[in-house]
């Protein structure tokens, strides 16, 4: 990779929503950032901490109100069962396409050496602790520490 | 474009890639790791090997296979390899860059 001043030295990326689709959205982004030689961090606030508690990371859902996308009527989306539903076969085709499941793209992210980070903020809402969260992520820090953390040159932000 | 390495005339497309693999030797590789700054090590050669196999079986290959593979953990194949692991090592193997998001 190049290694002038234009070039994306390190993506920091936020995520703060728990469906499904945003959370692989982070991840392959992380991944490939790593894939192509530049560093990222992940930093997971609000309901982005889902992905990282033990507990929820393998229960989250695609979201099948609210999204024009998914092409199921509103009413329809909103009965009982629909989200696991969705979910299930949404999971199929990524395992297709040679995705893996959340617990272990962790694996693959810290293995690659992606920092993972918990907002203070949002843990402390939730009333989360450290036990409660994944061994690999490294530390649960303030905004302050994230914005400390971005700096240098190369450095993008992306939220999600 | 083509290029002498090692004395062999290899056939390379725009980003560096081989496109030839029958024209790939060791010293080939040798030379191609050096121009990546990779010190090659019997480590190195073994993920080389292993990844021209899998091309050769038409394997597609992604950092997630590679580390199922058996052959090397991911935390390695990027200490070998530290910058763009999978793109360094298939330029050095003489194999196509793989097309992979994962």
């Amino acid at each position: 990779m190049k290694q002038d001043s234009e070039s994306i030295q390190k993506m920091m990326i936020i995520l703060s929503k728990g469906t499904l689709e945003n959370v692989y959205a982070a991840f392959v982004l992380a991944n490939g950032a790593r894939m192509e030689g530049i560093n990222a961090d992940v930093f997971f606030t609000f309901f982005g901490l889902e992905a990282i508690h033990k507990k929820k990371l393998e229960h989250l859902h695609v979201a099948t109100v609210g999204n024009p996308a998914m092409h199921i009527p509103t009413m329809i989306g909103g009965l009982p069962g629909m989200e696991a539903l969705a979910t299930s076969m949404m999971k199929k085709e990524m395992e297709k396409i040679d995705m893996p499941d959340i617990l272990e793209f962790l694996e693959i992210l810290t293995a690659s050496g992606v920092k993972l980070w918990a907002c203070k903020l949002a843990m402390d809402m939730f009333h989360y602790k450290k036990e409660d969260l994944y061994e690999g992520v490294e530390d649960i820090i303030t905004v302050g520490d994230f914005y400390n953390k971005s700096q240098g040159p190369g450095t993008h932000i992306l939220f999600i | 474009m083509e290029r002498t390495i090692a004395g062999n005339t290899i056939s390379l497309n725009e980003e560096g890639y081989m496109t030839n693999f029958s024209q790939w030797t060791e010293e080939v590789g040798k030379e191609l790791a050096t121009e990546a700054e990779i010190n090659m090590t019997p480590r190195h050669w073994e993920v080389i090997k292993y990844l021209q196999k899998e091309h050769q079986d038409q394997v597609a290959l992604s950092i997630r296979r590679i580390g199922k593979s058996g052959v090397v953990d991911i935390k390695e194949f990027y200490q070998l390899f530290p910058l763009a692991p999978l793109k360094t090592a298939t330029k050095i193997a003489g194999i196509p860059k793989p097309a992979s998001c994962i």
